[in-house]
């Protein structure tokens, strides 16, 4: 019987690998990879990957490697970094990258898993900066210059992706600073001849002021602001919400938070908000498709809808960012981004490293910055300041009234984007809150369902 | 209600045409505009450019803007039809718009700039079925390596599914053998529960045996379908047992028996598995995006989801893309629309 | 045409040729191993690939599901995954009223759990309904039957995103239908994000996605009743809804448990369509348990494997309770 089981599993093997060569080019690719060691003089040695790597580089005589960089795109970033990636193989004619793009679920759902299961790739662009802590290479040993990676990218987004404990580790740099703030449509406040309100408005401000001018112009919708946590954290803070202690624990319940849940409510109410964005379920939801086609007069988004506004709103109407309104705790924005990270799991750390700090150069950053129109998250680029590939005015403004917003950052607006468990209050806020605007939860249900939430998740994540 | 009954349950009868018949012929039509019209709105919205997708009110034809090539002005100038202070009509072209004030010429007269407020202004548009959504898509995408792997994937796992099922659905529906019994019962019993429960050790199981970013990953693990054995099964039972036992007498083997006997008797229900095989296999998209992470593996409806991001969705470019990948199967059905639908109405079903 | 016959004669030739070195070489692997193993343990060799994937690939899985369900922790190997017992389960089933989902410690799912209750009972109902009713339309006599049939069973061929895609285009509040309603000077109805209108849509479009294929199934069975039963029925005297009753109805019987159980089983799963189209929206109004499970388990980044595991475990005790009792009452109706 042992016998014929084995002769079975045999037949079926022979009939499976039939089939799958011509489906399996990948393996044939990464082959050679675990082979390099033997042409170099050192025989003996294991692992010894740190400190060989600059020894090749002087043998010149230099194994074909392939890297592989996971990147996801709201625009035309993936088109800037292959350029980017192509001067790159240019000038290290043995480095081949490939540039695979992905969906964002991709990067959000599946990489974690394949990272954990060692099947990750080599770099990727990720927005989720403490998910990968442990996971991540420290480049600090094959970088040349390390000091300059550390000086030129803020500190907390650096320490974000480090494990706890550790100090030193450089595991990637943040290729774009994005940061949150409202779209008014100006040609609205022209035509219904009100004057667009300037800084220190508060929000119940203007959610009066954009209401008359919805009304004067006959334009449905008067205010919105994107369906999540993270957009919803800003206004939040700025009317007194204390989100995250120094400390670092989520609180949910207070004023501030239930003040700008509750205006958003009012809102629903009276119906000058467009319902879709915050009703439907759970999805990206943003206000800019409602801003963009013209029927809503204030968009609470961030800077990276610049490049699209640009593209779908031509002529159609004039557009400007106005700065984050204000309440009880000020005037904040949030900030947000996202990080090239490389993977500790990475058979090719020394080229990794090589292609980061190529990345960061002033110029290559630039370029990114310039192309793509974010604001830039190099400290160098940022002071030098960036030619932005646009020809429109209204472009600039926008970007300069987003970098004023900058300083204005609480340091909690900070703290969120880099919080270990931020994921746990993005999306569930967004659910819950949801939720409380349907009426199927009372906010007090409200405060305390998100609580366990995020409770539950960190809890789960310490087990 | 017995009129209604009446026209519902009349089977082909008399020749006039009768108030049913009528009824009958309006039910078909609005069956017709009820099932592909929301498919031919797609395909019109896939032509509009990215600021017409998101207008209100939508109109039902992509439409552009008409330009003008002035003289003394390097990009061709949008057309707009306005209303002078005097109340005439005139079509004259836009140099710029500031604030609420649009300055236009008379394309005649390039050198006087006439200012006009911007309510006084309709633009002058024509329907264009323009490619640019198309173009774009599959200039930023690898469409044709996209399009060769869903190819791959959605022949070799017909090809294995049908082979793999008809063979137990042979051995379960024609021989006696311990562990028959058994076999069919865990099988059936799992039919409810959807792979989307069980994701997680799916994946696993993948990673182990060292499929992840291997087409094979997306192939194998739904090619031993319950649904698929238990339909095949089901059709093997009518087959009367007689012509296997003369083809043994006849000195047959086993496995001719199963290729030449059964498989050619089974072949509605095969046509059938065929056709589900191919639909699940060409759309899936939540496994492939699963185990799939390099983009020369990616299969269409993976590349296509390429176009949303974290905080913006390219809306235009996914309408268009998805009109893409709705074509093939949407061409071969068209071809062989016949032979599926009677396929699955002759497997009887019972 | 010659040349269509030309080829398609071609074609046939090289399919056979196909065919029959298919059939000859696994007759050589097969032909031996019988003559090695004999005639007894053939069968054996027929399902052992079925078998061997859908062990490895379906049931280990399954089974896996529960060493998860009794885990906590976030790591996705069951070795490294912390023994919890019972918790997961404690979690999903305290309730302060197992009729009110708000007084649950895990709301969503119980939310989830009604929803998809109510879902099914409509969808199926209505799926049968209008399956049978397009189904006898297309069996009387009309012109071009082939072509209707294959019209109602052309979104069949869709898939489920892109079936959300086109009808959260039509839907949506700038979508076609709204668009259609100002045209005529009437307020948007807000079809997306009003519990009632939600829930009501999607059971539209999956019976739209779908009823193609029960509509074939429901035709093939009113074709197979011999034309005889309804004159012998008519010179009874019974009207057509008589006949209805008692020829039409009862004959169809097998098609029609056919019907019921395949949309049963797809209506418990349903998923991808909901999920691309309101995403569990408006609030919760359409979250249905697979999603449930799978925003939970797979989606959601804070990887709470072990309490989607058990929530998938309690589904599947769900359906084998609902399957044993329809089992029960087929053998009462005996």
């Amino acid at each position: 019987m042992k016998k014929l089981l084995l002769i079975l599993v045999l037949i079926f093997a022979v009939v499976l690998t039939a089939c799958g060569p011509k489906n399996t080019p990948a393996p044939a690719v990464d082959e050679p990879a675990p082979v390099e060691e033997p042409v170099v003089e050192e025989p003996a040695t294991e692992v010894p990957q740190p400190t060989e790597a600059p020894v090749a580089e002087e043998l010149e005589v230099m194994e074909p490697v392939e890297l592989r960089f996971s990147y996801y795109a709201d625009g035309n970033e993936a088109d800037v970094m292959q350029g980017l990636v192509d001067k790159f193989m240019a000038a290290n004619p043995n480095i081949t990258v490939v540039l695979d793009v992905v969906p964002y679920q991709t990067i959000d759902e599946q990489l974690p898993i394949q990272v954990e299961t060692g099947e990750g790739p080599d770099l990727a662009r990720i927005t989720n900066f403490g998910a990968f802590r442990g996971k991540l290479l420290d480049l600090r040993p094959y970088l040349e210059d390390a000091d300059y990676f550390e000086a030129n990218f803020p500190a907390p987004v650096l320490a974000a992706m480090r494990s706890e404990g550790d100090t030193t580790a450089l595991s990637g740099f943040p290729d774009a600073l994005t940061i949150t703030g409202p779209y008014v449509n100006k040609t609205l406040f022209d035509q219904a001849g009100i004057e667009i309100p300037g800084e220190g408005t508060t929000w119940q401000e203007w959610t009066d002021i954009t209401k008359q001018v919805a009304e004067a112009t006959g334009v449905q919708y008067a205010i919105s602001v994107d369906r999540t946590g993270h957009r919803f954290a800003g206004p939040a803070m700025s009317m007194g919400a204390t989100l995250i202690d120094e400390n670092g624990n989520f609180t949910v319940d207070t004023p501030g938070f239930r003040a700008y849940a509750e205006l958003i409510n009012s809102w629903h109410e009276d119906g000058i908000t467009p319902t879709e964005v915050w009703l439907v379920g759970d999805s990206l939801n943003s206000c800019i498709d409602f801003f963009k086609s013209g029927d809503l007069v204030m968009c609470m988004s961030g800077s990276w809808q610049i490049n699209g506004l640009v593209n779908d709103v031509g002529d159609a109407f004039d557009w400007v960012v106005v700065p984050n309104p204000t309440g009880d705790g000020g005037s904040t924005g949030v900030a947000g981004g996202s990080a090239v990270v490389a993977f500790a799991d990475s058979e090719h750390p020394a080229e990794v490293a090589k292609l980061m700090e190529f990345l960061i150069q002033p110029e290559n950053f630039s370029e990114f910055s310039a192309n793509t129109l974010s604001l830039p998250a190099q400290k160098e680029v940022a002071s030098n300041g960036v030619a932005f590939k646009t020809d429109q005015q209204a472009v600039l403004d926008a970007l300069s009234v987003f970098t004023n917003e900058v300083p204005k950052l609480q340091d909690q607006a900070v703290a969120l984007n880099v919080h270990p468990y931020a994921f746990a209050y993005y999306r569930n806020s967004a659910n819950r809150i949801g939720q409380y605007l349907t009426g199927e939860l009372t906010l007090d249900e409200t405060m305390q369902r998100l609580q366990q939430d995020i409770d539950d998740a960190i809890a789960e994540a310490n087990q | 209600m017995s009129a209604i009954f009446n026209f519902l349950t009349k089977t082909r009868g008399k020749n006039n045409l009768h108030i049913t018949d009528m009824l009958t012929y309006l039910y078909l039509t609005l069956g017709i505009v009820i099932m592909f019209g929301p498919v031919l709105w797609l395909i019109l919205s896939s032509f509009k450019s990215s600021a017409e997708v998101v207008k209100f009110p939508p109109r039902l034809l992509p439409y552009r803007q008409q330009t003008i090539q002035v003289e003394g002005f390097d990009d061709p100038l949008p057309l707009f039809n306005v209303q002078l202070d005097n109340g005439s009509t005139q079509t004259m072209a836009q140099v710029r718009r500031i604030g609420l004030e649009a300055q236009m010429i008379d394309p005649a007269k390039p050198e006087e700039i006439i200012k006009v407020n911007i309510n006084n202004r309709e633009p002058i548009e024509n329907v264009y079925f323009g490619l640019d959504n198309f173009i774009e898509g599959i200039e930023s995408f690898n469409f044709a390596r996209y399009l060769w792997n869903s190819v791959i994937v959605t022949v070799v796992a017909t090809i294995i599914t049908l082979l793999v099922n008809s063979m137990a659905a042979f051995a379960l529906s024609k021989y006696q053998f311990r562990g028959r019994q058994t076999i069919f019962l865990v099988m059936i019993s799992t039919l409810m529960i959807p792979l989307s429960v069980v994701l997680v050790p799916v994946f696993l199981v993948i990673t182990t045996v060292g499929w992840n970013n291997n087409l094979l990953g997306v192939i194998i693990p739904g090619a031993a379908t319950p649904t698929g054995m238990f339909l095949l099964r089901q059709y093997m039972l009518t087959i009367p047992d007689e012509l296997i036992d003369a083809a043994r007498i006849d000195g047959a083997s086993e496995w001719r028996i199963y290729a030449q006997i059964i498989l050619p008797l089974s072949r509605p229900a095969l046509a059938v598995l065929t056709i589900f095989s191919v639909m699940w296999r060409w759309n899936d998209f939540l496994w492939p995006l699963i185990v799939l992470s390099r983009n020369e593996l990616f299969t269409l409806q993976v590349g296509l989801n390429s176009f949303q991001g974290e905080l913006n969705v390219q809306w235009h470019l996914i309408l268009a893309m998805t009109v893409l990948t709705l074509l093939p199967i949407s061409i071969v059905f068209a071809f062989l629309q016949k032979n599926i639908t009677t396929g699955i109405a002759t497997t009887g079903f019972k | 045409m010659a040349l269509a016959t030309t080829i398609q004669r071609y074609l046939s030739k090289i399919s056979e040729g196909i065919g029959q070195l298919f059939v000859n070489f696994f007759d050589l692997i097969f032909g031996s191993l019988q003559k090695l193993i004999g005639l007894k343990a053939m069968p054996y060799v027929f399902v052992l690939p079925n078998l061997l994937i859908f062990g490895i690939f379906i049931l280990f899985p399954m089974l896996l599901n529960f060493r998860y369900a009794f885990t906590g922790g976030t790591s996705f190997f069951p070795d490294q995954r912390e023994w919890v017992g019972l918790a997961n389960f404690k979690q999903l089933l305290t309730c302060g009223n197992f009729l009110d989902p708000n007084s649950c410690r895990e709301d969503l799912f119980w939310r989830a759990l009604f929803n998809t209750g109510g879902y099914v009972v409509f969808q199926v109902g209505l799926m049968v309904v209008v399956s049978l009713i397009t189904a006898l339309v297309l069996n009387r006599k009309i012109r071009a039957r082939g072509f209707f049939r294959s019209v109602y069973f052309y979104p069949v061929l869709l898939s489920p995103i892109v079936v959300a895609l086109i009808w959260k285009w039509i839907l949506q509040e700038n979508g076609l239908f709204n668009g259609i309603l100002t045209s005529f000077g009437l307020d948007k109805i807000p079809f997306l994000v009003n519990a009632q209108w939600a829930q009501f849509w999607v059971i539209i479009i999956s019976v739209w996605a779908f009823m193609g294929f029960y509509t074939l199934i429901l035709l093939a069975g009113l074709q197979s009743i011999p034309a005889n039963l309804y004159e012998a029925a008519s010179i009874d005297g019974a009207d057509e809804w008589k006949s209805f009753w008692n020829v039409t109805l009862p004959l169809l019987m097998p098609q029609m448990v056919v019907v019921l159980v395949l949309a049963l089983i797809r209506a418990v799963q349903i998923f991808d369509i909901v999920f691309a189209f309101t995403g569990g929206g408006p609030g919760t109004a359409t979250l249905y348990l697979v999603q449930y499970i799978y925003s939970k388990g797979f989606a959601s980044p804070s990887k709470q494997f072990g309490l989607a595991a058990a929530a998938s475990l309690i589904m599947a005790g769900i359906l084998i309770v609902l399957t044993v009792i329809q089992q029960i009452i087929r053998k009462e109706e005996e």
